[in-house]
């Protein structure tokens, strides 16, 4: 095993800085070539007019999980060396819920708001101001909620842990759910437009 | 689907101002394609995924520090990001990888001709009910990411995209709160 590079010593921490923003440059150009920095592109997925927040994640998640399996699998990459987020199970739902919440009334989330921020959106400088202003609220408030956000806690877990059945075999699911809604959101982007072009 | 499709220029497509119309952008596939390889490399390379809101909590941490430092000295939320006092808080993964985002959204909206200052609204609202639906959509963002530790890169993206269970959980929440809410702010969008 080599990888996660960073993990088995391959370069220092200042060098990391470096990849973060090589990467960073990656994700950015990414997010704006697919639309990303248009709040109403993106708030167009929940008035099922513009599915590309769908499609564009469900695709990077894929594309993700199928190399990252692969990797493992040939003995390239030690997952258990692989951070991805503890488990809190009441807080990832309720925040997810505010989160969303704010999504169709901003018209963007973090890293969107920034894209749409160096590409002229005057909306996105509001947006902006407010998450820091949530931030600085959610900071104002944590002594009082703390025991609720460290709640239901389970650890690095991953959905073939939990469900005690093989990666692979989760993998393959996801997929297929994957395609069903590909499917399903292209017959519905279609239904949608000729919708508006009869109105 | 053809290549060409997913580089396709729709001239016509700037036609009308207030309708609703992708300008040029790439294939969402592709573009999904491109995101997820991008990933991918993060987690080899790195060993960790992608964010976002990480990188504004230390701004606001630094921020209430300069203004009260005995305040967040008490508050265990604002010190993760304050580091121990032996480097600046600004030298963090999260702060450099989202200076890479504002620079790489920046080079292809100015390769694609879209930098261009406007407001995103629908034809129904004015600017001014649009920048206060901003501020207080990214208040509740702000507070929800920090909520459930990540956005829709870090919880979303990244730990979704290796399965996470809490990462799933948050995705799902995030598309029930936000079809939920859909209805009651259309006028701002359509």
């Amino acid at each position: 095993m080599i990888a996660p590079f960073y993990k088995f010593g391959m370069f220092n921490s200042e060098v990391s800085l470096i990849v973060a923003f090589v990467i960073g440059i990656s994700f950015g150009f990414f997010l704006e070539r697919g639309g990303f920095g248009s709040g109403r592109l993106l708030a167009a997925q929940f008035y099922f007019t513009d599915m590309r927040v769908f499609k564009v994640m469900f695709t990077a998640m894929i594309t993700n999980m199928i190399g990252i399996y692969y990797l493992a699998y040939l003995g390239v990459l030690d997952l258990s060396l692989v951070y991805y987020g503890y488990t809190f199970l009441s807080a990832d739902i309720l925040g997810g819920l505010i989160l969303g919440v704010g999504f169709v009334v901003g018209g963007y989330c973090p890293g969107t708001s920034g894209v749409a921020l160096v590409t002229g959106k005057i909306d996105a400088i509001f947006y902006t101001m407010g998450g820091f202003f949530g931030i600085f609220v959610y900071g104002e408030v944590y002594p009082l909620i703390k025991g609720f956000v460290n709640s239901s806690y389970m650890g690095l877990i991953n959905i073939p842990q939990l469900l005690n059945v093989n990666y692979g075999f989760i993998l393959f699911v996801v997929i297929l759910i994957a395609i069903a809604g590909f499917t399903a959101v292209e017959w519905g982007e279609n239904f949608m437009a000729k919708k508006r072009s009869e109105v | 689907m053809t290549i060409k499709n997913w580089f396709s220029h729709h001239h016509e497509d700037n036609v009308q101002e207030d309708a609703l119309v992708p300008k040029h952008y790439w294939n969402s596939y592709l573009v999904g394609i491109g995101l997820g390889i991008t990933l991918m490399l993060t987690f080899v390379i790195m060993g960790r995924g992608l964010g976002a809101s990480g990188a504004m909590s230390t701004v606001v941490a630094v921020t209430v520090d300069e203004v009260a430092p005995n305040h967040t000295e008490n508050n265990e939320f604002y010190k993760a990001y304050l580091g121990d006092g032996t480097e600046s808080p600004f030298k963090d993964w999260l702060v450099f990888e989202v200076l890479g985002v504002l620079f790489g959204g920046f080079i292809s909206g100015a390769i694609a001709g879209r930098n261009k200052f406007m407001v995103e609204k629908g034809p129904n609202i004015t600017k001014r009910k649009r920048f206060l639906f901003a501020f207080v959509g990214g208040s509740l963002m702000g507070f929800g990411a920090k909520m459930a530790r990540g956005c829709t890169s870090g919880q979303g993206l990244s730990g979704a995209g290796m399965l996470s269970v809490g990462g799933w959980a948050f995705m799902l929440a995030v598309f029930i709160g936000a079809y939920a809410t859909a209805y009651f702010v259309r006028r701002q969008w359509i």
